[in-house]
């Protein structure tokens, strides 16, 4: 009671300064006290502007283009980072493959993300049978071995492109995200605002999606950021065991199976360490960001 | 505690039974059929004709189904199409192979996150810790492929230090003690490398597990009686932060199927992950089911395994 009675006689202007600050502001605060997340930030802003800057200059079809003359050059001022056992330049792969390993990383991201969050959500919201039986399913498609099934798929895939590769790899791995979903919205539902919209008459749909949805906002950027880096390493894994991107159009993965061959991975070190230590660093600043993010939404981790 | 087990047990029935369904599919829309492993290219049309009647691979799909689980069942495979023989002798050597490269990998995992865990969480914000939070930080984003591969480079061929392929030196005895030295010898890289990066998964539990319960009541009342740190922490502490690790055992076989995969790939070491990938490239599918067909019925026991133990250690989780 004594609270609102000294609320009153607050002038507008303090007002404005105990307002809680917004949800940007305290990620925007939280990236700026974590020196790493910054550095990892800037680094993957500048390698998105130059990966795909360049790779609207670059021809893929040129740099894709066997050149037996130049086969296993080491690095030079011609090719700078060398050149592969079909004599093409690896340095333009390597842009090109970051390219293909980024976009795929996004486009599943995505995707896992719209279903696990449309699938939690429902499960969440409606609880009981239709949450059993949704978890029923959930919990079969989380004990299938993962690897094996998208390798499996990806050979029985009649005209197999980038589009049917993404979607596989989306069919098997919406489940994380969904269970972390419907266990928020399990919560999320009880609470008052959800339980008054209800008693107003509004429909079901409009709760889950209006209102339910913007509460998890924060969790979701979080989980898909970290899901991100996560599927950039799957990718590049599929890549690499040859069941990623068809061989035409290279990933940081197709760079690193070259070193498959015991005499390149021995001596030819310019093949397959770059696009390596490139998918390590990837991650690594993608997890640094997904952290920060992770404490900017929970209050007492927070350092700012 | 029984009534949970039977139950979860039960669970586990139309488990296996989807991904059957799910695997029979998958074999269905393969290229060839279980014939194409017999098959000998001067045979009569005609002949072939017949024996797929008497194979019955023109029945229904759904008998053909049950054809193909009830010898499943009573350890059919069918037969590989490029070793001529049945899966089953095929894969029983390469199932040893990866048996023990797993308990080895497993053994490893568990040597490094427990001391790691427990040191990082009985003195963190200290520099030890910083330094096994540094190392979680940066194994948990990297590949295990990558790793295997960096490995493989600096201690096989650089330093020679490790055997470079295979899981033992051609020409010796089996059942001999050198047989077994060598087999562990060419084990032993493949399994570092699988575990340094497994394990960080465990460390960072255990880690905050102990910083949790260093903040409880009773650790509090176990210090206010005067007992020895060493007592509040291998007695009260661990006690309580271990047994959910223990829980997790489980779930690191679902985890190590996919390493293994890449691992055995990397160190040329005959298992079944080497044995999948080299089936489904020969495009040998009457082994490619069988292999995913083992491995996710060993996931759902690991994951059985795992919610038995977990539900002995918390019995809330029994009563929901």
């Amino acid at each position: 009671m004594d609270m609102n009675n000294s609320n009153v006689d607050i002038s507008d202007e303090k007002l404005e300064a105990s307002k809680s600050p917004t949800g940007w502001s305290i990620i925007w605060r939280e990236i700026l006290r974590d020196k790493v997340a910054l550095i990892s930030l800037i680094f993957l802003v500048l390698v998105v502007l130059f990966v795909y800057g360049i790779s609207l200059i670059l021809n893929q079809e040129e740099i894709v283009t066997v050149d037996l003359f130049a086969i296993h050059e080491p690095p030079s001022e011609e090719f700078l980072l060398g050149t592969d056992y079909g004599g093409r330049d690896i340095f333009g792969q390597l842009i090109i493959g970051t390219r293909n390993s980024l976009s795929i990383g996004i486009l599943v991201t995505l995707m896992t993300g719209l279903i696990g969050i449309i699938y939690g959500l429902v499960a969440g919201y409606f609880g009981g049978t239709v949450d059993n039986i949704m978890m029923r399913i959930l919990d079969f498609f989380l004990i299938l071995p993962f690897l094996m099934v998208v390798i499996v798929f990806v050979a029985i895939v009649p005209k197999y492109s980038i589009i049917s590769f993404s979607l596989i790899m989306t069919a098997f791995l919406w489940m994380g995200i969904a269970r972390l979903i419907r266990s928020k919205a399990l919560q999320e539902k009880e609470l008052d605002y959800a339980q008054a919209s209800k008693t107003l008459g509004s429909s079901n749909l409009k709760i889950m999606f209006t209102q339910v949805l913007p509460n998890l906002s924060s969790l979701i950027i979080v989980t898909m950021t970290l899901n991100l880096a996560a599927n950039i390493g799957l990718e590049s894994g599929l890549s690499f065991l040859g069941f990623g991107f068809p061989e035409s159009t290279p990933s940081l993965g197709t760079l690193v199976s070259y070193a498959t061959n015991p005499q390149t991975l021995e001596s030819r070190w310019w093949i397959w360490l770059p696009a390596s230590i490139l998918i390590l660093v990837l991650m690594l600043s993608i997890n640094n960001v997904g952290q920060a993010l992770k404490r900017a939404t929970d209050a007492r981790q927070r350092r700012g | 505690m029984w009534k949970f087990t039977v139950r979860r047990i039960l669970i586990m029935i139309p488990q296996i039974f989807l991904l059957s369904i799910l695997i029979f599919l998958m074999a269905q829309a393969m290229p060839g059929d279980a014939l194409s492993g017999l098959i000998d290219p001067n045979l009569d049309p005609k002949e072939i004709a017949k024996m797929r009647e008497k194979l019955g691979l023109n029945d229904e799909w759904y008998a053909q189904y049950i054809d193909w689980i009830k010898g499943a069942i009573q350890g059919d495979l069918g037969e590989s199409f490029r070793f001529k023989m049945p899966v089953s002798e095929l894969i029983e050597q390469r199932l040893i192979n990866t048996f023990w490269l797993s308990v080895v990998t497993l053994i490893i995992t568990y040597l490094i996150a427990i001391p790691l865990g427990i040191t990082s969480g009985r003195f963190n914000d200290t520099w030890a810790d910083r330094i096994i939070t540094g190392y979680t930080y940066i194994g948990f984003a990297t590949p295990v492929f990558i790793f295997a591969l960096v490995m493989l480079w600096i201690f096989g061929f650089h330093y020679g230090w490790f055997p470079t392929t295979g899981s033992v030196k051609p020409g010796l005895e089996p059942g001999t003690f050198d047989y077994i030295v060598s087999k562990i010898y060419h084990m032993l890289l493949p399994a570092i490398s699988l575990a340094l990066i497994t394990t960080v998964n465990t460390v960072q539990y255990l880690r905050s597990e102990i910083i949790d319960t260093k903040q409880r009541d009773f650790i509090i009342t176990a210090r206010a009686k005067g007992a020895p740190e060493s007592r509040v922490y291998n007695r009260h502490i661990l006690r309580n932060s271990l047994l959910p690790i223990a829980a997790f055992f489980g779930f690191e076989i679902t985890g190590l199927i996919g390493g293994t995969i890449f691992v055995e790939q990397i160190f040329g070491y005959p298992g079944m992950g080497q044995l999948f990938y080299e089936s489904i490239l020969l495009r040998d599918y009457s082994v490619v089911t069988s292999v995913v067909l083992l491995f996710g019925i060993a996931s759902i026991l690991g994951a059985l395994i795992s919610d038995v133990i977990l539900s002995l250690v918390d019995p809330r989780i029994r009563i929901k």
